[in-house]
């Protein structure tokens, strides 16, 4: 608030400007008021009771019996082999998709900073993805996946239900998190790219760097606090991921692709365990906070 | 040789990101015993129509679109309106409210959607709102706010300063100047917010999948997945026209932003 105070004033009286800036501070709040009021009620009000549902015993979404249990659902939860295993698969598929679509989405944004031809045509094609409702991209893939009337197959001459197999079911989905979330990615590292000065590329052919150390020297650096920002909301919005692949499996075969959430979500609202589902909800919460700080803390120091 | 490489690897990329765009179109255009023959076929022999006129027999998907389309408009009017004065309050006041805010649309993207619609459900439930389209409206609201307030704060902040002082020297008082000088040049944003928040909305799944339980209230997402029942074993021709139906608002409204966002319009005024 004392940021106001900084600003080049009209040239008023300290009385007329103390009051200059409770009349603003107020003022302030009657605009923010109507955003305030359903973020309070419906969001963080919500956030706030769900985290108090983690250390009760609810059993279901009538919540008017359940007891304080403390920390009795994080320890079901470390000795739940379901758990771990939903946790396992989520790690592999945030980290996966979030790494493999940044390379190919580095690569590309790359070449259509080239201006070849057709990076037109790559670039409109780039925004459908983006534009589909993810329930139609997972519908999409089923039928690319149909073991029947299946595109992949057909192209690879082969036979295989690729949702339904124990082993290739994840990779199959992992494929689909990529093809969903590269566009965005590259539009992003594009406009990254796009914002290097051009002067810095000059400076280096000058001084007789080729087009990989420019690449190492220029580009990575420049580009940097952009790669930080993307890859960490891909990793989130990955860990978070259930629409997507509650369409394309629903976490099956054998919740060989049960992603954490479709796991919380089953809890929740199939077995009716409130208040175990709400724990593992704030655990993932906690999870990634961690890596998310973690990455982020590394990233700073190495760039200083 | 350089240039062959690059060319070989966006050819990879059109047709990574176009051959599922394309068997979706084929396979809505085929005909029943097209679609049963062992060896797929990549353009249809006899195309069809007739699986566009079968996805609306099969479910009531022009209701759904409705349920969607409103849901969507609501949602998104509303989170704009309500988020518009909070995102100028953001972008020309900063301090402690402003950094809050910021705060609360970072951690609202962390936070996985299950400690907060488990809550949520029993408040609706409560309020009588679970199996309701402004049930959904509620919910859709509070999900798109903290973006759309984001986004739009960055557009208040892209309208100098200096043009609603110059205004305030003329003599306007604030909401004249507001309203006459800042309004207009905002007015790109918010067409932008608010198709934004639409696109999100009318896509929008997880969510409404616990607070739409009943088929007769599903929006448009909640009944394209009842098309592939329980075993996948749908009627592929229908589901795949119903999806690309589905599809098509999103792409004009993207289209329209991609315009939208590119029109310069900031560089002009602030030299007029």
């Amino acid at each position: 608030m004392t940021a106001t105070v900084t600003r080049p004033a009209p040239p008023r009286g300290p009385r007329a400007r103390r009051r200059g800036i409770s009349r603003q501070t107020r003022e302030m709040w009657v605009l923010m008021l109507p955003a305030l009021v359903p973020v309070l009620l419906f969001s963080v009000g919500p956030l706030l009771y769900g985290i108090g549902l983690a250390f009760t015993d609810a059993r279901n979404t009538r919540v008017h019996q359940t007891e304080f249990v403390g920390l009795e659902n994080f320890s079901r939860l470390l000795t739940d082999a379901e758990f771990w295993s939903s946790f396992q698969i989520g790690a592999i598929w945030a980290v996966s998709v979030t790494v493999l679509q940044f390379l190919a989405a580095l690569g590309l944004a790359l070449l259509l900073n080239e201006k070849l031809r057709f990076s037109g045509l790559a670039r409109v094609l780039s925004v459908v993805p983006w534009a589909m409702p993810p329930v139609v991209i997972g519908l999409m893939w089923k039928l690319v996946y149909h073991p029947d009337a299946g595109l992949l197959n057909d192209l690879l001459g082969t036979h295989v239900n690729w949702l339904a197999d124990f082993s290739l079911a994840l990779p199959a989905i992992i494929v689909v998190g990529i093809w969903a979330g590269m566009p965005q990615t590259t539009v992003v590292l594009l406009a990254g790219l796009q914002n290097i000065p051009k002067e810095l590329y000059e400076a280096g052919e000058m001084d007789g760097a080729g087009t990989w150390r420019r690449f190492w020297n220029i580009t990575l650096p420049q580009l940097r606090p952009v790669i930080v920002a993307i890859t960490s909301l891909d990793f989130v919005w990955n860990i978070n991921q259930f629409g997507l692949v509650y369409v394309l499996t629903q976490g099956g075969p054998g919740g060989r692709t049960r992603l954490p959430m479709l796991f919380a979500y089953e809890e929740a609202f199939r077995y009716r365990m409130a208040g175990y589902a709400s724990m593992l909800g704030l655990a993932m919460a906690i999870v990634v906070l961690a890596v998310l700080g973690l990455y982020l803390w590394r990233q700073m120091r190495e760039a200083k | 040789m350089r240039r062959v490489g690059q060319y070989a690897a966006l050819v990879a990329y059109v047709a990574f990101l176009a051959f599922p765009l394309l068997w979706l179109l084929s396979t809505a255009l085929k005909t029943p015993q097209e679609m049963a023959l062992t060896e797929p076929t990549w353009i249809p022999r006899e195309p069809t129509l007739a699986n566009f006129g079968d996805a609306f027999g099969e479910q009531d998907l022009i209701g759904a679109a409705l349920r969607s389309l409103v849901v969507a408009l609501f949602a998104s009017v509303i989170t704009v309106l309500i988020s518009l004065p909070a995102a100028y309050a953001m972008a020309r006041h900063r301090g402690l409210v402003n950094k809050l805010a910021i705060g609360w649309v970072l951690v609202s993207q962390v936070f996985p959607f299950i400690l907060i619609i488990i809550p949520l459900f029993m408040i609706l439930r409560d309020l009588d709102l679970i199996n309701t389209l402004p049930g959904l409206v509620v919910v859709h609201v509070t999900f798109t706010l903290p973006f759309a307030l984001w986004m739009l704060q960055g557009y208040v902040r892209a309208v100098p300063r200096e043009l609603e002082e110059a205004a305030a020297v003329d003599g306007a008082s604030r909401l004249r100047s507001i309203a006459s000088v800042v309004a207009p040049l905002l007015a790109p944003g918010v067409v932008a917010t608010l198709l934004f928040a639409f696109i999100s909305s009318w896509n929008e799944f997880m969510f409404a999948l616990v607070v739409l339980q009943n088929p007769d209230v599903m929006t448009l997402p909640l009944t394209l997945v009842r098309f592939t029942g329980p075993e996948g074993v749908a009627r592929l021709g229908p589901l795949a026209a119903a999806s690309l139906m589905a599809t098509i608002p999103s792409l004009i409204f993207f289209a329209i932003i991609q315009r939208r966002l590119k029109s310069g319009l900031m560089a002009g005024a602030v030299k007029g």
